[in-house]
């Protein structure tokens, strides 16, 4: 009976320290989420305080009793911010489709198509995707800037359509429809474009979704290459945009309609992403397994 | 068999010629360019080859700031990041209750522009004649000087690139290490229970173990992500990272390329050829390591 | 140690929507392990007998009704606590780790007075290692040993820590056919060695009745029937235990009771002494056919499989659930039905009362005959 006892408080103790270790958990996670949220609830506060407002506050306030649309309509007057915005979703649907088109083809004719030569090119695709952007961005500067392609969309678009990496993914979620497909639709006369249409991509369609995402999110937050070949702010992408509103835009004091700015530019992605969750995580995280 | 060649052929031919193009061609043109002695980008002449241009990068006191910076940079953030995302994936595995919605929160950095949040950092962190901005207000609070971490000492700035660096690159560590620890398999914790094995015990002798190729993973890729480290110092700093004595390799990279010190494709070239000697480098030993580490 | 498990219960809460009902995984269970034994929990998959495990063991804990070890309450008590080793189906060994740190990593945890010296230690993993004879390969990794090797170094690892009882589940479902029958005398040897008391889980019935002590039959959480394996194929309380058990299974009949007689498609086959007139099942256990002229079950013939020692005999009968009849004969009562058979002629069987089982239509309980004073007719002359 003695070592009941002792067995109910250990069984007591233990429940204690899971009641501290959950709360220890529960506290250490909110944190985090305040330390990822802050920035967000900074950015859309700064933006609704007015100009005078914000300036006069040294210690600046956690929250506005008098919030102002004042600094959007900066933010879409005073800079030619739907301009911006305008150029990255032109830039960022020519990527994106010119890419599907390019990639799917490829990955079609890698996964069912057989031809001489197919295991070594593909060997040879892998390994190009060890090639670090940074090293071929230079000669791709000279080669746009020789075809006279600077502050156009054809020459920010064509050297961004290509990506190896997905090419892969595809070819991958490509060869798990089934052979039978392929010889059914062949014993039906289907032509192999036909079949790509009306089988693969339909079956296909998750992962099809998926890429497209994930490259039309890194086509609008893409900086270095547009930054590199335009010059003329009319071809300005949003993040060349932010560079340049924060060098010289409202003058430099202007938080607020920065954050105006900011936020707008932050909105069309945020959403992307709320409604495509579950796609773009499982595509990120199928990602982080190609190293 | 060989009846489709052609056709396939052509289903390829898109891909080739834009890989061709822009990634296989510019490779070999990289290496020409980095071998070219006084390459005039307007009149596309050059005196003769040699290895001057790396000469030139390596004695170029703004290439060896922008080493020093990045180096600092990955040692700093790529430790940190990894064991903070550590710790809060294996709190998030821990619980039921608003996992999706921490999930979901967490990942959002992902999603945002570099550039436009790190201008929110940047009004956090700068001290202006209007206020000393939020952070330095925290830190009044609890009896701290006031730090312009925008234009103020190396130190502050490179503390502000560094937290920033690891904000954005938590995101993509939370989700890689949360889906590990759910792939290990439930039983091996069940076995663990009805031995009696304490928490911590179970973390370090199995769970650690377990996910060790996935951190190794995460340790490789950062440090070639944190070698790249760019447009987070951008955002920060302004374009003129030179001035700001932040720049990094690839900043130094591009600024040789284009901009007001621009117009050296040489020097860019030897510069990024001498970056990525530097990432092979790391990465080989990275990868030495963790084959003697992973031992099943 | 003597397991007591009375009305146990356990309800798993519906996922999603409220108010909906939960899943009853386990329902009243009332059983007793007795000390020493080997017993097996038995059932289709989803019957609840891995539940069942799991709250003995103690992952889970019961919605309702206690366990007992012995004279202990240990109900509430965490796992680590109650003193017992658990080997799980995919045997959950490190992958990290020898199978030396395998088997000492849970004398490893014990902290404070509990804690071992090193040699405490190494001589109870040796001890555990030979008792498995894998004291050969102690430096190897799970990843290098076979299905068979890497089963006994987790019922080594289990029993290292000299639990009270040991728990296994489904402990042979990942292993060939081959591999199988050797490692069940091997858990049989084992367990009567140590002469600890052991329950595992299997769906398997073969392989319970072959080493078990005792069996216990669940189905959808309900307990059906416990007992000794022959007694429980024997005398069988429900068509679904009679089903269950045996290979080839019982064939059942759809059968009516007329008269005190059993019949098959209109034709007495058999004398149901102090049953009531009813419709019913018959299940008939393959050994339960003896081919006879004469005999009152005229089935069709389809084929002959011919195994050595004993000859089965495969027909067919409008009344039978199953497709095919399979009975098991003996080879010699067997030759003389070959010889000189048309094909697709009929077959004649008398029936053993004691093999044939009689059930509700509705309930599927058994329904007891008074017991027969006399030996039928059939068998009689067969003698």
């Amino acid at each position: 009976m003695e070592q009941h006892t002792t067995f109910e408080t250990a069984q007591k103790r233990a429940l204690l320290q899971e009641r501290i270790r959950r709360g220890a958990v529960y506290l250490l996670l909110t944190l985090w989420a305040l330390i990822v949220l802050f920035p967000f609830y900074w950015m859309v506060l700064t933006s609704v305080k007015s100009y005078g407002a914000y300036n006069a506050e040294h210690i600046p306030s956690f929250f506005t009793l008098h919030p102002t649309l004042q600094n959007y309509i900066d933010a879409f007057t005073t800079v030619p911010l739907v301009g911006y915005l305008l150029n990255t979703l032109i830039f960022t649907v020519l990527t994106t489709g010119l890419m599907m088109v390019v990639s799917v083809l490829a990955a079609y004719a890698f996964a069912r198509l057989s031809f001489r030569g197919k295991n070594l090119l593909f060997t040879a695709f892998l390994s190009m995707m060890m090639i670090p952007s940074e090293l071929v961005v230079i000669t791709n500067f000279a080669t746009i800037t020789h075809l006279g392609l600077r502050s156009t969309f054809t020459g920010l678009v064509l050297p961004s359509v290509t990506s190896v990496f997905y090419i892969y993914l595809l070819k991958e979620n490509f060869e798990q429809v089934p052979d039978e497909l392929y010889r059914a639709a062949k014993v039906d006369g289907t032509s192999d474009l036909k079949y790509l249409w009306k089988v693969m991509i339909p079956i296909c369609r998750p992962t099809i979704v998926t890429v497209a995402i994930l490259k039309a999110i890194e086509c609008w937050n893409s900086y270095v290459w547009p930054r590199l070949i335009t010059d003329d702010p009319a071809y300005y992408l949003v993040s060349n945009g932010i560079q340049e509103i924060r060098e010289n835009g409202f003058g430099r004091e202007n938080i607020p309609a920065m954050m105006a700015a900011v936020v707008v530019i932050s909105i069309p992605l945020i959403l992307l992403f709320l409604i495509f969750r579950d796609k773009i995580m499982s595509g990120v995280s199928r990602g982080g397994l190609k190293g | 068999m060989n009846k489709n060649s052609p056709k396939a052929w052509l289903y390829l031919l898109p891909a080739l010629l834009f890989l061709l193009a822009f990634l296989v061609y510019p490779l070999l043109d990289v290496m020409v360019y980095s071998v070219e002695e006084g390459f005039n980008f307007a009149s596309q002449t050059y005196f003769g080859t040699g290895l001057y241009n790396f000469s030139y990068v390596l004695h170029d006191p703004y290439f060896l700031q922008a080493v020093k910076n990045t180096v600092l940079l990955v040692l700093i953030t790529v430790p940190i990041s990894t064991g903070l995302a550590l710790v809060i994936s294996a709190a998030l595995s821990s619980i039921r209750p608003l996992r999706e919605l921490f999930q979901t929160i967490y990942f959002l950095p992902y999603v945002t522009n570099t550039l436009a949040v790190g201008l929110v950092f940047m009004v956090l962190f700068q001290r202006t004649e209007y206020t000393d901005g939020l952070i330095n207000l925290v830190i009044q609070l609890f009896g701290g000087p006031v730090i312009d971490f925008i234009d103020g000492p190396y130190w502050a700035k490179m503390l502000v690139l560094c937290v920033y660096t690891v904000w954005v690159v938590m995101p993509f560590k939370i989700l890689v290490l949360t889906s590990a620890l759910a792939s290990v398999n439930p039983d091996y914790y069940k076995a663990a229970r009805v031995d009696g094995t304490p928490r911590l015990r179970v973390f370090t002798r199995i769970t650690l173990p377990l996910i060790s190729p996935m951190i190794f993973y995460l340790v490789i890729t950062g440090f070639i992500g944190a070698f790249k480290a760019y447009s987070d110092a951008v955002a920060l700093f302004g374009t003129d990272l030179n001035a700001a004595g932040m720049n990094t390799i690839v900043g130094y990279v591009y600024d040789m390329l284009y901009g007001d010190s621009g117009g050296y494709p040489s020097y860019a070239s030897a510069a990024a050829i001498l970056l990525f000697a530097i990432v092979l480098t790391v990465t080989c030993i990275n990868l030495l390591v963790s084959r003697k580490k992973i031992q099943y | 140690m003597e397991i007591i498990l009375r009305n146990l219960t356990k309800t798993f809460p519906a996922r999603g929507k409220k108010g909906r009902d939960g899943v009853t995984a386990v329902d009243h269970v009332s059983f007793t392990v007795p000390d020493g034994e080997l017993v097996g929990l038995l059932g289709p998959s989803g019957c609840g007998k891995s539940t069942t495990l799991n709250l003995i063991c103690g992952l889970e804990s019961p919605t309702d009704g206690a366990i007992f070890f012995g004279e202990e309450d240990v109900t509430r008590l965490a796992p680590e606590l109650r003193g017992v080793g658990m080997v799980f189906q995919n045997y959950a060994l490190y992958p990290h780790l020898t199978v030396r740190q395998n088997i000492r990593f849970p004398l490893e945890n014990r902290t404070g007075k509990d804690r071992l010296s090193r040699q405490d230690i190494d001589r109870k993993a040796e001890e555990a290692a030979r008792l498995v004879q894998m004291e050969e390969l102690m430096d190897r990794r799970p990843g290098e040993l076979s299905g068979g090797q890497q089963q006994r170094v987790a019922i080594a690892r289990a029993l290292v820590k000299s639990p009270r009882v040991l728990l296994l589940d489904e402990p042979l479902s990942n292993l060939d056919a081959r591999l199988r029958l050797q490692t069940r005398e091997e858990i049989r040897r084992i367990q009567k060695q140590t002469g600890i008391t052991t329950v595992f889980v299997t769906h398997d019935q073969e392989e319970a009745m072959s080493i078990c002590d005792r069996i216990a039959v669940m189905r959808d959480g309900v307990l059906m029937q416990q007992g000794a394996p022959q007694q429980v194929y024997d005398d069988p309380e429900s068509l679904f235990v009679a089903r269950f058990l045996g290979t080839p299974p019982i064939n059942v009949f759809h059968g009516s009771i007329r008269n005190q007689k059993l019949c098959i498609g209109d034709q007495p086959v058999m004398d149901a002494a102090g049953a009531a007139d009813q419709e019913v099942w018959a299940g008939v256990r393959p050994e339960g056919f003896v081919p006879c002229p004469d005999g009152p079950l005229a089935c069709r013939m389809e084929r002959v499989e011919v195994m050595g020692r004993d000859t089965s005999i495969i027909s067919s009968h409008s009344a039978c659930t199953q497709p095919v009849i399979r009975s098991i004969v003996s080879s010699e009562s067997a030759a003389s039905l070959r010889s000189g058979q048309p094909a697709e002629a009929l077959v004649r069987f008398a029936l053993k009362p004691d093999k044939v089982f009689l059930f509700d239509r509705d309930t599927e309980a058994r329904i007891r005959l008074r017991p027969a004073g006399s030996v039928p007719a059939s068998e009689r002359s067969a003698r």
